[in-house]
């Protein structure tokens, strides 16, 4: 059964969370991809500050498909992580906490994961209408020229995800492979 | 000589690209029941489980199965034999997924420039590799490519005495490093010999081929079999997470090629195998 999460996640239920487990996350999530990234951190090096404040909160990597009439949010499902990884560590030591998305992470983010008591979720690539479901609302804050890739808040309702690398170390990637292989 | 027109092909594309990213094909959702059966993980068998329900809201509410709408890549078989009248092919083809992608609320992905990255804002223009056949018929195979397990495909330049062990070892070495980033369970596109264009084409080509359909020659056939089981023996499973469906089949394509060539080039596609394929009259 899968384990229910309200955000922002407390210390106690990181330290409960370990790599492979099933959790359905409830709450305040944003949305950030590649395009977003990039402009915070290159803007925080010229003095501007993040457009929102990052400390206790989770990231969702997507870029929906746009919502039809009457609709929160159109289709949204994880995009790859590896391409946020250059940007990751700052926002880490910004006090994010957590991070949705698919596929591995550098060696550098797995340890910043570790350092700063965070942990990456990953979302079923490619399950985006069974994902929308769980997204309640959808709301541009920041960076609206950005168009899918602008950053929304979102409402989420038991979202399911799995915790891909754990404040412990623990990388299903690795361990969930190492015990399928023949 | 036969008259195509080219509002008829702008309206086949629109519906192609909408239908593309909402209704999964049959191939793919009988792979994913069949794999439901033998995925010897729990979680693996989990995620099979979201991905059968996810294509069943997709197709009921009519919406995208993945945010990611892909690159609509086409390949036209013009006849000879046929006249398009009203404008170009390839215009036509471009109004139409212009139009899919708007009115199908799909996503835009495509940018003018790899270096300036600016969106064109309507998917456009596509992908489109045309080829000349005799006959009087135009049939577009259509596809909406993701950009996920696109970015992990490779191309190689072998060399012959790599033999078919080499090119064994490089397909599962791919497989292997694309890992849960092209979105597995896999369709893994792979074609060899032609020369270093041909090859992505023919890796491209190979995925339009339905899941579950073998190569006409026995000897392809019998290597994407094999294939299949090992890449399925690497414990990569469903997205990464370990477990044993890791490709839902492997397509092969082969051409003739140099004497001192090898050329394999490895076309990942994620289990968002979406295909579309019509006959314009
Ligand atoms: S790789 Fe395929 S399933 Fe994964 S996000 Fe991209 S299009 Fe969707």
């Amino acid at each position: 059964m899968p384990k229910e999460i309200r955000l922002p996640l407390n210390d106690d239920e990181l330290i409960s969370l370990k790599a492979g487990d099933r959790i359905l996350l409830s709450g305040i999530v944003y949305t950030a991809r590649d395009a977003a990234h990039k402009r915070m951190v290159e803007q925080e090096k010229e003095g501007i500050p993040f457009p929102i404040d990052l400390a206790g909160q989770v990231l969702y990597y997507v870029g929906p498909t746009p919502a039809k009439p009457g609709e929160a949010i159109g289709s949204a499902g994880p995009t790859t992580s590896g391409r946020m990884d250059l940007y990751t560590p700052r926002l880490l030591e910004k006090g994010l906490k957590g991070m949705i998305g698919k596929g591995y992470r550098s060696e550098e983010v797995k340890r910043s994961i570790v350092t700063h008591k965070a942990v990456y979720f990953g979302a079923v690539g490619g399950a985006a209408a069974l994902i929308s479901r769980s997204i309640k609302s959808a709301e541009v804050v920041a960076y609206e020229d950005l168009g899918t890739e602008a950053i929304r808040k979102l409402t989420i309702e038991k979202f399911p995800v799995f915790v891909i690398n754990d404040i412990h170390g623990g990388d299903i990637y690795q361990e969930g492979v190492a015990k399928y292989k023949l | 000589m036969k008259e195509i027109h080219y509002q008829d092909i702008v309206e086949e594309v629109k519906e192609m690209c909408k239908k593309s990213n909402t209704n999964l094909g049959e191939d793919v959702y009988s792979a994913f029941r069949k794999a439901l059966k033998t995925e010897r993980s729990e979680t693996g068998k989990e995620i099979l489980a979201q991905l059968i329900e996810n294509a069943d809201i997709a197709k009921a509410e009519q919406v995208p199965m993945c945010q990611d709408t892909g690159t609509a890549v086409f390949i036209v078989e013009v006849g000879q034999s046929c006249h398009i009248v009203g404008g170009s092919l390839v215009d036509a083809i471009n109004e139409g997924v212009a139009k899919g992608y708007g009115e199908g609320y799909l996503r835009n992905s495509i940018i003018y420039h790899p270096l300036n990255r600016k969106n064109t804002g309507n998917n456009t223009p596509a992908v489109v590799h045309i080829e000349l056949v005799e006959g009087e018929h135009l049939t577009i195979h259509m596809t909406a490519k993701g950009g996920g397990a696109e970015n992990m495909s490779d191309l190689k330049m072998l060399k012959p005495s790599d033999g078919m062990e080499g090119v064994k070892k490089y397909i599962l070495s791919i497989v292997k490093e694309a890992g849960p980033n092209a979105c597995p369970p896999l369709v893994v596109g792979v074609g060899i010999g032609g020369n270093f264009e041909r090859c992505a084409y023919l890796a491209k080509k190979s995925l339009f081929r339905p899941l579950g359909i073998r190569h006409t020659d026995p000897e392809i056939a019998e290597l994407e079999e094999e294939l299949i089981i090992e890449i399925n023996r690497l414990g990569i499973g469903p997205q990464g997470m370990g477990g044993s469906t890791t490709a839902l089949d492997v397509k092969i394509e082969v051409e003739s090629c140099h004497i001192s060539a090898l050329p394999v080039a490895i076309n990942l596609n994620c289990h968002a195998s979406r295909h579309q394929t019509i006959t314009v009259n």
